[in-house]
């Protein structure tokens, strides 16, 4: 214990006192999150989304059409259908402006927020395609901004580097330096040493996400419907998750120019296939699938379920479940694969 | 900790071989260490001096061989008992020397107090100094400080004044007679010659991973080069001197090539000769290096 916390100090220690890598860590999700508010105010997004709840006909066939009408606005350009399953869902997205519209075909209506500026226009052009047999039918809800629906993958990404570069790069360049050789001629046992970085490397990302979600938040006022505990718990095994993999990552490779490479060939896919910073919703079945592989979707799915939609531990525990699955997995092959030099 | 007998070596060293592929980097060496002496590994760049300890120092597995410690195979409590100074080592940045030396510290069950180990290596005067900002010198002191935290019975220095400046080498020295005084066993790599004439008790010579010589460097010479060369300005002699040990002339010299240094000298007091640019030469162990390999020690391009 006293070596492990020695350790411990001595990383915790080389960090804060780094001033450079201190600011970077706080400046570019500070500056990313501030960007996203002034660029994208509300809404967000250039195309109209139409949720759809029943078999969308295709363009022109009137057999289906002879039922509800050939809804020809869905097949415009810039248009994109998102199909569900039941109108629940769809209605409550409406009502935060992630959709502008929900066309139910079973029963012949279609669902608009008085309050979205897109609603109105998607509207007009439903009407001017002449009599719709579909009936109107309003919702009201303010608009989430799209940073409300961004800051948890934002917060996703920090600790997704923060893991990373803090856990993966440094012990990969104590490999290269001859540092972890040094502690190799001590007593020190691999765990013990492992076991600091991970632990330091913790309170370091936790420290930095609450410092820059909290800063940020006073001054965007970032919408909170759910519980705060369980946004924390959740935060929490995030990382440790995701300093997990930095952990894996990290348990052979000798040089840091491999070591960014592979940094790049993980972090890439996650942050444009994970949802951070679009909606998955309306994409193919396979790209959703695909994302649910990377941990930080389900860190995003549960913090946005928590903050917009106000969902509570049975709603997140399949996020859970499956971030603490991969973190037993990602400790069990570092435990295998780690070696000293 | 438990001392063994006179008669048991601290470290015995039997039929070590370490390779990296085709490169036999040690090639079979065995070493025998007297618990307090300081004992010298010698050989040039690429000799596999290195290779040989950090094997002994369990750093890497050996292919072949074993390593008695005290007379038992070395076990997980054996990186307790030893201190390594690597030729190379990193630290942990942003700290300083204080906070470095007790992180160590903190790694082992028993360490030496800090104090004490700050006095042993001269610290004082940069320990409260960030760790990268150390002169050449000064950063050596300060690794054989955190190889001396677990106040252990065997240090292992490998090359530690390579790049040093001849007065911070003198003063590292010193360091290391204060660690033979307190009876502790020092294992020494070096392609210095004089450093391991003036600090070993008994040396071997690597060279491509087997060990060429060994021995304790004063009988080492003597062995091979018996007599001691005493030159003259042949102006300085008159004709028809006749001297106690065979002479020759050599461009302007006559050298005198002598069994029995303190003899000879006499002889030439008495003889009255003019002594005022006499030279009295004593071969080096380079130069014992240069008769056994057929390259210099210190020389370059060797493998």
């Amino acid at each position: 214990m006293r070596r492990f916390w020695a350790v411990f100090v001595a990383r915790n220690l080389e960090f804060f006192r780094d001033r450079s890598t201190l600011i970077f860590n706080l400046i570019m999700p500070v500056f990313l999150i501030f960007g996203f508010a002034f660029a994208f105010p509300a809404g967000g997004g250039t195309t109209y989304k139409i949720g759809v709840v029943g078999a969308v006909p295709a363009a022109g066939t009137s057999s289906a059409a002879a039922a509800v009408g050939d809804v020809a606005l869905l097949h415009y350009e810039h248009v994109s259908q998102v199909p569900y399953e039941g109108l629940e869902k769809p209605l409550d997205r409406l009502a935060h402006h992630q959709l502008d519209m929900v066309v139910d075909l079973g029963s012949g209506e279609y669902y608009v927020n008085e309050a979205s500026t897109n609603g109105y226009f998607l509207e007009r052009m439903l009407r001017s395609e002449g009599s719709s047999p579909l009936a109107k039918r309003t919702v009201t809800g303010a608009a989430i901004r799209y940073v409300d629906w961004f800051i948890p993958g934002m917060i996703g990404i920090n600790i997704l580097f923060g893991s990373l570069s803090g856990v993966g790069f440094v012990i990969v360049r104590y490999r290269r330096n001859g540092v972890l050789k040094r502690f190799k001629a001590t007593p020190l046992r691999a765990i013990e040493f492992a076991g600091a970085q991970v632990l330091s490397r913790f309170f370091i990302v936790a420290f930095f996400s609450a410092l820059v979600f909290l800063g940020t938040d006073l001054f965007l006022h970032f919408r909170m419907a759910g519980s705060w505990l369980l946004l924390v718990l959740v935060n929490a095994m995030a990382i440790i998750c995701m300093i997990s993999l930095g952990l894996v990552f990290s348990s052979r490779i000798k040089s840091e120019e491999v070591a960014g490479g592979l940094m790049n060939l993980i972090t890439w896919p996650m942050m444009i296939l994970s949802g951070v910073f679009f909606s998955l919703e309306g994409t193919p079945q396979f790209m959703r699938s695909l994302s649910k592989i990377f941990p930080i979707t389900h860190y995003v799915e549960a913090s946005r379920a928590i903050m917009l939609d106000g969902a509570g531990l049975a709603a997140v525990s399949g996020n859970l479940a499956v971030l603490g699955a991969m973190t037993a997995a990602f400790l069990l092959a570092a435990a295998a694969l780690f070696k000293w030099e | 900790m438990t001392k063994t007998s006179a008669a048991t070596p601290i470290l015995q060293v039997t039929g070590l071989r370490k390779s990296y592929g085709k490169l036999k980097a040690v090639d079979g060496i065995d070493l025998s260490v007297r618990e307090g002496s300081c004992f010298g590994i010698l050989g040039p760049n690429g000799a596999g001096k290195t290779t040989a300890i950090e094997v002994i120092e369990t750093i890497h597995d050996a292919d072949e061989g074993s390593v008695l410690y005290r007379g038992a195979p070395v076990g997980p409590s054996f990186k307790e008992s030893i201190g390594i100074q690597f030729q190379n080592t990193s630290l942990q940045e942003f700290l300083t020397v204080r906070e470095t030396l007790r992180l160590f510290s903190s790694l082992y069950p028993n360490p030496r107090p800090l104090d004490e180990i700050i006095a042993a290596c001269s610290l004082e005067e940069f320990i409260d100094r960030d760790n990268r900002k150390l002169s050449g010198g000064q950063r050596q002191r300060m690794l054989l400080g955190i190889a001396l935290v677990n106040d252990p019975d065997l240090l292992f220095l490998d090359e530690p004044t390579t790049g040093l400046d001849p007065h911070a080498r003198r003063e590292f020295w010193r360091l290391v007679e204060g660690i033979k005084a307190r009876g502790k066993t020092v294992i020494l790599t070096t392609h210095y010659m004089d450093e391991a004439e003036y600090l070993c008790d008994e040396i071997v010579i690597m060279d491509h991973g087997r060990i060429i010589e060994r021995g304790r460097p004063r009988e080492l010479l003597l062995k091979h080069f018996g007599q001691t060369v005493i030159r003259l300005p042949s102006s300085a002699v008159p004709s028809g001197s006749s001297f106690s040990c065979p002479s020759e002339s050599e461009e302007g010299f006559v050298a005198l090539r002598c069994d029995d240094t303190d003899r000879s000298l006499r002889d030439l007091v008495a003889s009255g000769i003019d002594l005022s640019d006499i030279t009295v030469e004593r071969r080096n162990l380079d130069d014992l290096f240069l008769k056994l390999t057929g390259s210099s020690l210190e020389g370059e391009g060797q493998s």
